[in-house]
């Protein structure tokens, strides 16, 4: 599992780096959502994999190794909010620039 | 202090009330009821901000707001500690903000729409920041404040801004994604995300994952070094802030120190003070940075034509100085830099301003000339033989010049004004240290010197461009008095600095002795007698 995840976290952030470097708006908005993936899917691998674990504790006497670490499923719950408003607005600024350069250049170029 | 402490969570509700009655209340049009309203808002920040730093000065060194939200127990609660490093950033914000605000009223609150929702949300994520003492808050409280620095940085529209400002904000959502790796690798190795309970926790940390939580601080510290705009992660800046709108680049003139002190906050209490193999972790990078952030901000200066490119690249320079303070880690040199960044700000917010009031008085054809040198060099430049090079100048131009003199006075760290005071304490503190001189001393000396020169000289060249050379003859320029006022506030405030230097400059050493012992910070966060 640790194994599949990682592959995953490494193919999602590697596919996303390459296309930020790309020149065309479309393929940074894409490449950066692929990214938030990525980091999305490492945050929650920061509370340690754990399968049929819930993450809230039922009683007192529970004991605390049968249950999943809470904080990074609440962080990662956060970040995703803000990366897709992030994301979203980012959406708006391409739409606008290339209304206003007639190009999908990030610089704004002809090609 | 327990009746005090709720005064850590005003300077983020108040301008969070203020973007709430804009978005209600403000109904898009905004009129002189309205902008009074938000003066109004902004003078109660100001207000507030002083009355935490003038409680912060009488109470003794570690004394500091800590208020836990929600009343939460404080490693699994969020909490805002207002200690005197805050407090006298919040303070900065608020005097940089109302001076930026009273100049948007005069005309460029209207160049778009949602400007003062906007600008109090900037405001309220940069107080944020610097209040919180929780590393995933401190994230969301940037993304509050960089989500209202996109729309800030739009404002006006226009070709130029929507290309620079989708630059910026491209690289600051990579810089937040480096941010959430950071801590999210900082939780999974010390298991807390309290900036005391990390300090902590730091010498505990298993052999195995030390290798991890160094690669979680060093990715954290990009993030961090990204907005800070250190070199060679700073190209996104010069182009944003000068085709910002002026208000709004005057408040960008805080926002490269969020990362500044971030770094200084999050360095001195986890890594600075430890022992063992922790010591100092990463200061010859930052040390090394700092370096060239000042060399490529000093010669940027020095290519700059246009007052507001210049303006940018004096940003990078004192972005530069406050690295190399850091990284120099001894407690005097701190107090400098302190001292600095606050009479920094100032000035450089008030150099984005008066641009902007030089190019309403400056005749078309002079800007077409400072356009065009930006772009084709000035091999043309003739030089008028019989034209007087002293003439007297209007009241108003004589204003300008004074201020612009002023200005790049404490840019350049001239005597007598604020910045020479702040360079020269950096500079004898770093001498007055142990086991000074060495060549980190020789190093930061000839940084702040030589800096100083270029910066003067770029300054000095500009002057002549706009004040000897472009300037109309014919007396009597128009300027309003709501946008000159706040120029000269911000500009007094440099001159009362190096007047108070004094009292400013024992509680800046104050301050810098408390953040360099970190153990204060840790007791005054934690519960007490809690064993790891």
């Amino acid at each position: 599992m640790e194994l599949t995840l990682a592959i995953a976290i490494g193919v999602l952030s590697a596919s996303g780096v390459y296309l930020l470097l790309r020149p065309r708006t479309f393929q940074v908005i894409i490449g950066l959502s692929l990214v938030s993936y990525a980091v999305n899917l490492f945050i929650l691998s920061m509370g340690r994999l754990r399968m049929d674990a819930a993450p809230i504790l039922s009683g007192a006497d529970a004991d605390i190794t049968n249950y999943a670490d809470p904080v990074p499923q609440a962080l990662v719950l956060t970040a995703i909010v803000i990366g897709f408003a992030m994301t979203a607005l980012f959406l708006v600024v391409l739409l606008a620039a290339r209304g206003l350069s007639g190009s999908d250049h990030v610089d704004g170029k002809g090609d | 202090m327990t009746g005090m402490n709720h005064i850590a969570i005003l300077p983020i509700l108040i301008p969070m009330a203020a973007a709430v009655f804009n978005l209600i209340g403000g109904d898009g049009r905004s009129n002189r009821r309205i902008i009074g309203i938000n003066i109004g808002f902004s003078v109660l920040l100001l207000l507030v901000s002083i009355l935490l730093v003038a409680v912060l000065a009488q109470s003794d060194t570690a004394a500091a707001a800590v208020y836990p939200l929600g009343n939460w127990p404080v490693p699994f609660g969020i909490v805002l500690v207002a200690d005197r490093l805050a407090a006298v950033m919040v303070l900065t914000t608020s005097i940089l903000s109302l001076a930026a605000l009273i100049f948007a009223s005069a005309r460029w609150h209207s160049r778009g729409t949602n400007f003062f929702p906007l600008f109090h949300a900037l405001v309220m994520g940069l107080n944020g920041a610097f209040l919180t003492g929780d590393l995933f808050n401190l994230f969301v409280f940037f993304e509050l404040l960089l989500a209202a620095s996109y729309g800030l940085a739009l404002h006006g529209g226009g070709r130029n801004r929507v290309r620079a400002a989708m630059h910026y904000i491209v690289i600051n959502l990579v810089a937040s994604f480096l941010f959430l790796i950071g801590v999210a690798l900082i939780y999974g190795t010390t298991g807390t995300l309290n900036m005391a309970d990390i300090a902590r926790a730091v010498p505990h940390i298993a052999a195995d994952n030390v290798g991890l939580f160094e690669a979680g601080v060093a990715v954290l510290g990009i993030a961090f070094l990204i907005k800070a705009g250190s070199w060679p992660l700073h190209f996104w800046l010069p182009n944003t802030y000068s085709s910002a709108a002026p208000p709004v680049a005057a408040l960008f003139a805080i926002m490269t120190k969020v990362g500044f002190y971030a770094i200084l906050r999050l360095w001195t209490l986890v890594f600075a003070n430890q022992t063992g193999p922790e010591l100092a972790f990463g200061q010859n990078v930052l040390f090394v940075l700092g370096i060239a952030t000042v060399a490529y901000g000093s010669v940027g200066a020095l290519s700059s034509k246009a007052l507001d490119r210049l303006a940018s690249y004096l940003i990078l320079v004192s972005a530069g100085t406050l690295l190399l303070a850091v990284a120099y880690n001894v407690p005097g040199v701190t107090t400098g830099a302190l001292y600095y960044v606050v009479v920094a700000t100032l000035a450089a917010g008030a150099l984005f301003l008066l641009k902007d009031v030089i190019d309403q008085v400056l005749p078309a054809e002079a800007q077409i000339l400072a356009v065009s040198l930006e772009f084709y060099g000035d091999e043309e430049d003739v030089i008028d033989e019989d034209q007087e090079v002293s003439r007297s100048f209007p009241a108003a131009a004589t204003l300008l010049g004074w201020c612009f003199a002023i200005a790049a006075l404490v840019m350049a760290g001239l005597p007598p004004l604020s910045g020479f005071l702040s360079k020269f304490a950096m500079l004898s503190a770093a001498f007055n240290a142990p086991s000074a001189p060495t060549a980190a001393t020789w190093w930061i000396t000839g940084a702040l010197i030589i800096s100083g020169l270029f910066v003067l000289i770029a300054m000095v060249r500009n002057g002549i461009n706009i004040f000897w050379t472009s300037l109309p003859d014919d007396g009597g320029l128009a300027l309003r008095p709501l946008e000159v006022g706040p120029i000269m506030v911000l500009l007094a405030l440099c001159v009362l600095m190096a007047v108070f230097a004094g009292p400013a400059l024992s509680y800046f050493a104050d301050t810098a002795q408390f953040i360099h012992s970190p153990q204060n910070y840790i007791d005054l966060v934690l519960p007490k007698g809690e064993t790891p």
